[in-house]
């Protein structure tokens, strides 16, 4: 996708299974909750920390954290 | 169909329900509403667009908005879309849907034909949990441009959930799946799918005939026309009736001895009875149009507990956080509707309702804080007396409907 194009992190829920990978990938923006599944923060995503955040997308072992455009149809 | 339902309380002058209950065949439709004309798709979208006409399953969405969205998508893919008349009524306290399918059948299917023309479909279906082979003996009556196939539901709180839905209708189990993309533009074997709530669809059907003036000369001018309501007052037979937006709740309620309202069914609001005296019949808050009156011999803190026993069984376990979250949840409630200490209780079901919010598939985490939240702020000063070990109830006779309860 566009570099410029601002992304947030989606979680498919019905896929997730509370690995927890990604919030020691992305601390800064994922922690998890008392059973173990993501707590992300719903803003974009800061470019800097664009390549951690696909990274954390190819790592969950279930594919479920998603980069999603902004503004993507509900 | 088993409903049974009467309507001695006339609103309106009707103009889904079939008068005096009698189901409506193809001949006594057509001579009370006149033929159908299908007119060129661009002229039809233009008049929903001037009715103001919203969904009636609950979320009251723009009908034009979902046509032209789905016809987009079509265009886009270049894949024919599907339409999907939802019949569900999964909601246990809601029958409007059935009672509609049941009096006034044509009436859907016209508003289903007129959708697919609208949007281009090649694929129509009506999916149902009940009277499937009542629907399929009036389609065989008609004529229709498109071939209709009735889908039989199971019975589920969200079989009638859009993405449930094309999912059942694919052939798949009846999960709700993640929305990205939407049914609106992946749905029935990937195909733009269109899922449309019946009582909506006979709406389009009037609209198509009669013109936007007349849609709105129901209802307010910013949400017109009329809309089905399920009545729960106690005591009386549960009625379904159509009356128009605006229209004073204490018209559809009696008040007196009334504690509060559930508005909305069990994804809803409860209100205090004094503030939904103040209340009019409002499609921001009407859910799929359930009205239920807590008489004040009544516990509602022990009903929303029944309810929220039965809406943790619901949910279809796919999702961390519902998974988690909406048993506890319902197990908490079942300690606050018992008399005695509460230690942080209520403490932890708002925390929970926090961590399940907008963390699902679907929206039935979001219904269910609803009603949690609803009940904690209306049933307070009841949830105190249960604290000090007391409660002010006097019938524990179960109030709202549930299916299958375990006692
Ligand atoms: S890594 Fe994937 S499965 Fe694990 S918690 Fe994150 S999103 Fe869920
Ligand atoms: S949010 Fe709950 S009910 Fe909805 S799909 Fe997920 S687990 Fe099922």
């Amino acid at each position: 996708m566009d570099q410029k194009t601002p992304q947030k992190i989606d979680i498919d829920w019905t896929a997730c299974q509370g690995h927890g990978l990604c919030a020691e990938l992305l601390p800064d923006h994922i922690t998890l909750d008392e059973w173990g599944y993501p707590l992300v923060d719903g803003g974009s995503i800061p470019p800097r920390i664009l390549k951690r955040a696909r990274r954390a997308a190819s790592d969950c072992p279930v594919l479920a954290l998603k980069l999603t455009a902004r503004g993507a149809p509900l | 169909m088993t409903t049974t339902t009467t309507f001695t309380d006339v609103y309106m002058s009707p103009r889904l329900l079939a008068p005096g209950g009698t189901a409506a065949d193809l001949s006594t439709h057509e001579l009370r509403y006149g033929p159908l004309s299908y007119g060129d798709p661009d002229t039809l979208l233009r008049t929903v667009a001037e009715s103001g006409l919203t969904g009636r399953g609950g979320a009251a969405f723009p009908t034009y908005r979902k046509l032209v969205a789905v016809a987009d998508a079509s265009r886009r893919t270049g894949r024919a879309p599907v339409v999907v008349a939802n019949g569900a009524e999964g909601e246990p306290a809601s029958r409007k849907d059935k009672t509609l399918l049941r009096l006034s059948p044509h009436l859907v299917l016209d508003g289903l034909q007129l959708a697919a023309r609208a949007v281009g479909a090649g694929e129509a279906h009506l999916a149902v949990e009940d009277g499937a082979s009542y629907l399929e003996s009036a389609l065989a009556q008609r004529n229709d441009p498109l071939p209709v196939q009735v889908i039989r539901l199971p019975k589920r709180f969200l079989s009638g959930q859009a993405s449930a839905l094309a999912q059942y209708v694919s052939g798949n189990a009846p999960l709700p799946r993640h929305q990205h993309p939407p049914v609106r533009e992946r749905g029935v074997r990937k195909a733009p799918t269109l899922v449309q709530n019946v009582e909506t669809l006979a709406h389009l059907a009037l609209v198509a005939r009669y013109g936007a003036d007349w849609f709105r000369s129901a209802g307010t001018p910013t949400q017109p026309g009329s809309t089905l309501c399920t009545l729960h007052v106690p005591g009386r037979e549960v009625r379904v009736v159509e009356a128009p937006f605006g229209l004073p709740l204490n018209r559809l309620l009696p008040l007196e001895g009334t504690s509060a309202v559930l508005v909305g069914g069990y994804h809803g609001t409860w209100i205090p009875a004094a503030e939904a005296a103040q209340r009019t019949l409002d499609a921001g808050d009407l859910g799929a149009g359930v009205l239920a009156a807590l008489p004040t011999d009544r516990c509602g803190v022990t009903e929303t507990a029944r309810v929220l026993r039965y809406l943790a069984l619901q949910s279809a376990g796919q999702c961390g956080p519902c998974l988690n979250g909406l048993p506890r949840i319902a197990s908490a409630f079942q300690t606050l509707a018992t008399p005695g200490p509460q230690a942080n209780t209520r403490q932890d079901v708002a925390r929970w309702s926090g961590l399940v919010e907008g963390r699902g598939a679907c929206h039935h985490p979001d219904g269910t804080v609803r009603l949690v939240r609803s009940a904690l702020t209306t049933f307070a000063a009841e949830l105190d007396t249960h604290a000090r070990g007391l409660c002010t109830a006097s019938d524990a006779t179960p109030l709202l409907p549930i299916p299958n309860e375990a006692h």
